[in-house]
This record gives structure tokens, C-alpha cells and sequence, in this order.
């Protein structure tokens, strides 16, 4: 108490000052109405300013769950696509009553480790064998491809993305169809080298670059890229360069495709090659 | 120093009755209106206590916007200058202090001092005052270009009075 008489004598100056300013102020907004509005208009803007970021920041912090919640529902999408689906084209035997069986499912998956700096680049992924992940699944991103499972563990799993230069992929040019074989060189993480299209073939700078569906791994039809330059090497064959639609710099969520027709696919091609 | 008081006491009334019956009627140019009122703050003597100065200020500020309708404007304004007065006096104070039995008049310390000591208090009165009467910052160069020009009529007014009327 003594202290704060004190206190209060000490600053009397400044405190009588802030009370009768403070006095003035009010009779000055409760008096004129123009002064009013303004306060009161200005209280209210900052007030809806204010609100208006909280909810934004409170929208931004649900991101997460609502990016979740929108991979789970396009892989639902996916799996109910055209492409995830085979013909059963058999006039006498009618399946199901339905033209279609599903062929593709696509599971969801995030970038759980990343690299694009090596040569032999290798992503990890946090869906495994417990959640239906086999070695040799393809793997793709929105923008385009990303790679092939390589290892599964219970959780886990590594795909080798095309940025690591063990990979090939069969690709063709979605315009004219001709197929070649895209590989990393190694250097740039944007651009891959698309080879063995031939000489005949028409091919024009922008053409798009998507999977062939001749392996069992991906379907037809997923983007790789666009063709940005081409040479002919050899005489025969063109050596094109593809800028990669996917950005493996800044990759978060994936899609594993499970292909059911794989075996069939693969057993039979194993039996023409032992012959 | 009997006579202090009195004369402060008809220097105030003096000072509002001609601001607001002529002053304030008078607007140079459109829109240039010298606030001299402040005048009475000005001139107090040295020794006047702090808490005098805020509450005089405040009463004089309230007289003025009794008169013209704007309440709680011209007080405010006056109140922070009246807040400012004991920094700038004793920032523009002589070496051995104010000499007892004098007044802050161009009489005593010149005009050189009683210049920059008007000047600082009017301006900063002027533009409290002004920014306070439009109360947005839209066009804030015009606002401050009228302070600054009203404040410059108010100090030559100010500077005048001491050569015609306070001499002594």
C-alpha cells in the first residue's frame, strides 16, 4: 500500500495525464457520431480481421486431415476408373451380369523417405505387405509415374523411383503409339531419357510420354512426362529427352497399383520364355 | 506574484471568449484556423505544479469545445500539450535554470527561446488536434499540411501577442 502511494506520487504527472486523456477520448466518441462510427467501425474490422485469420489458421492446421481424407476418397475414385477394369469380351458367358472386372486396385501411400540426389535413388513408403504391397507393384503419384516396389517389409515398403539408373520402363508416345524404353541418365531429378522409339516414327517436341501397359506392372495410359528434345543415335533409333511430370523433389503421397492380373500375365510370359 | 492568479484567471476568459467569438469565425484560405487559446498554457509560470498544468489544460480545452460542439476534441489536444510543456522547458531550460519571478515571455528569454518552445507545443497541439478532428489516415499529406499551416498563423499570432499585448 505505502509502495503504491508512492508509486502513485512518483508518476502522478503521467498518471492524471492518461486519465484525463482518457476522459477527453471518451467524451469526444460518445459525443460526436462521427467519431462513434469510425471507432466503432474500426473495432469491428479488426474484429472480423482477426476472426477471419483464426479461422484461417484453424483451417490450415485441419489440412493434414483433410489431404487424408481426399487420398482415401481418389483412391476409392481410382479404383472405380475405367482403366482399373478389364473387358470380359465373351458373347456366350455372361459374368455377374457385368462387362467389367476390376483389374487395378490402388492403394494409397506416403513418402515415409526420399532421395534424388544419387544415382541409385530409392523411396520408402509407409504401406507394407500387412496392407496388401508385393515387390513389383507399380507406383504413381498424381502427376504421373513414380516407380516399382522393390522390397516389403510388415510396414514398410522401398520402391525404386525412375530416378535411380537400374530402372527401365516401358513407355510409349500417346500421340502416334510408338513404344521405347525410358531411363534415368543419372544427372538431371527432372528429365529422363526415352530410347529405342525408331527412326520412322513421328515425333514432335511436347508429345506426351505415357506408360505402355505391355509389363504388368502399370496400367496403360499413366503419364511420364513430355518429350522436350530428340536426336537420332545410331542411324535407327531416336534419343529423346522427357521432362518428368512427377517432381520427385517434392513428392508426399503415392499410389501403389495392385494388379490382379498379374501372375496370369507374367506366368504365361515365363512359359513362352522357357520354350 | 499576488497578481498571478487574477491574471490568469482573465487571461483564460480573454483567450476563449476571442477564439471562439473570432477565431474561430475566421477561416484564412478555406481552411486555415489558428488555435491562440493555447496561449494561456504557454504563458503559466514556471512553477505552476504539473497536475495544475493537466487540469487547467483539460478546462480550457472543455471551454473551447463547449463553444464550437465538438466535446472532448480540443481537450484532448490540449491536455497532451499541456502533458509535453514540462519536457520542453526543461529540454530548452538555461544552464542555471529558470530565475524565479520570471515568465516563459520573449520579455525574458528572447525570442529565439520563446520561439522554439511556442512552436514545439503549438505544432504538436495542432496536430493531435487536427488528426483527431478528420480521424482517418485516407488522406493523411492534407491533414498535415493544414496542421503545419494553421500552426504556422497560430505561432505568428502567438509571437505577435507577446510584442503587442503580454510586452510586459
Amino acid at each position: 500500500m505505502h509502495n503504491l502511494i508512492r508509486f502513485i506520487l512518483k508518476h502522478h504527472f503521467i498518471l492524471l495525464f492518461v486519465i484525463i486523456q482518457t476522459f477527453s477520448l471518451t467524451l469526444m466518441f460518445q459525443h460526436n457520431n462521427f467519431h462513434k462510427s469510425v471507432a466503432v467501425n474500426a473495432v469491428r474490422s479488426v474484429k472480423g480481421a482477426v476472426n477471419k485469420r483464426i479461422f484461417n489458421f484453424k483451417e490450415y492446421m485441419k489440412l493434414r486431415e483433410i489431404n487424408e481424407k481426399l487420398i482415401y476418397e481418389n483412391s476409392k475414385l481410382r479404383n472405380q476408373l475405367m482403366n482399373s477394369f478389364f473387358q470380359v469380351k465373351a458373347d456366350t458367358v455372361i459374368e455377374f451380369d457385368s462387362v467389367y472386372k476390376k483389374q487395378y486396385r490402388y492403394i494409397s501411400a506416403k513418402i515415409a523417405d526420399n532421395s534424388t540426389n544419387k544415382q541409385h535413388n530409392f523411396i520408402t513408403i509407409d504401406k507394407g505387405k500387412i496392407h496388401g504391397v508385393e515387390t513389383e507393384m507399380g507406383v504413381v503419384s498424381t502427376d504421373g509415374i513414380v516407380g516399382i516396389v522393390t522390397g516389403v517389409s510388415d510396414h514398410f515398403s522401398t520402391v525404386m523411383p525412375i530416378l535411380n539408373i537400374n530402372l527401365r520402363i516401358s513407355a510409349k508416345i500417346e500421340e502416334s503409339g510408338f513404344f521405347g524404353s525410358l531411363f534415368w541418365n543419372g544427372r538431371d531429378p527432372g528429365k529422363a531419357s526415352l530410347i529405342d522409339i525408331p527412326h520412322h516414327a513421328e515425333l514432335n517436341e511436347g508429345d506426351n510420354i505415357v506408360t505402355s501397359g505391355y509389363s504388368a506392372i502399370f496400367p496403360e495410359g499413366i503419364r511420364i512426362g513430355t518429350i522436350t528434345g530428340y536426336e537420332i543415335e545410331g542411324g535407327n533409333f531416336y534419343n529423346a529427352t522427357v521432362e518428368l511430370s512427377t517432381d520427385f523433389q517434392n513428392l508426399s503421397h503415392v499410389y501403389v497399383i495392385v494388379n490382379y492380373l498379374r501372375e496370369e500375365q507374367s506366368e504365361l510370359e515365363n512359359i513362352n520364355l522357357n520354350d | 506574484m499576488i497578481e498571478v492568479l487574477p491574471r490568469n484567471i482573465m487571461r483564460f476568459i480573454t483567450l476563449v471568449i476571442f477564439q471562439v467569438f473570432i477565431l474561430n469565425n475566421i477561416q484564412f484560405l478555406g481552411y486555415i484556423n489558428p488555435y491562440i487559446y493555447v496561449l494561456f498554457i504557454l504563458l503559466l509560470p514556471f512553477e505552476t505544479p504539473k497536475w495544475f498544468l493537466l487540469v487547467a489544460a483539460f478546462t480550457l480545452g472543455i471551454a473551447i469545445d463547449l463553444f464550437s460542439h465538438t466535446p472532448g476534441l480540443h481537450s484532448s489536444a490540449t491536455v497532451f500539450m499541456a502533458f509535453l510543456r514540462p519536457f520542453v522547458l526543461s529540454h530548452f531550460a538555461p544552464r542555471d535554470g529558470y530565475e524565479p519571478g520570471t515568465f516563459p515571455r520573449i520579455h525574458y528569454y528572447g525570442f529565439s527561446w520563446f520561439f522554439k518552445y511556442a512552436s514545439i507545443l503549438i505544432v504538436s497541439h495542432h496536430l493531435i488536434l487536427f488528426f483527431m478532428e478528420v480521424f482517418h489516415f485516407h488522406n493523411p499529406f492534407f491533414t498535415l499540411w493544414r496542421a503545419l499551416l494553421s500552426s504556422g498563423f497560430s505561432i505568428l499570432l502567438v509571437v505577435l501577442s507577446q510584442y503587442f499585448i503580454y510586452r510586459r
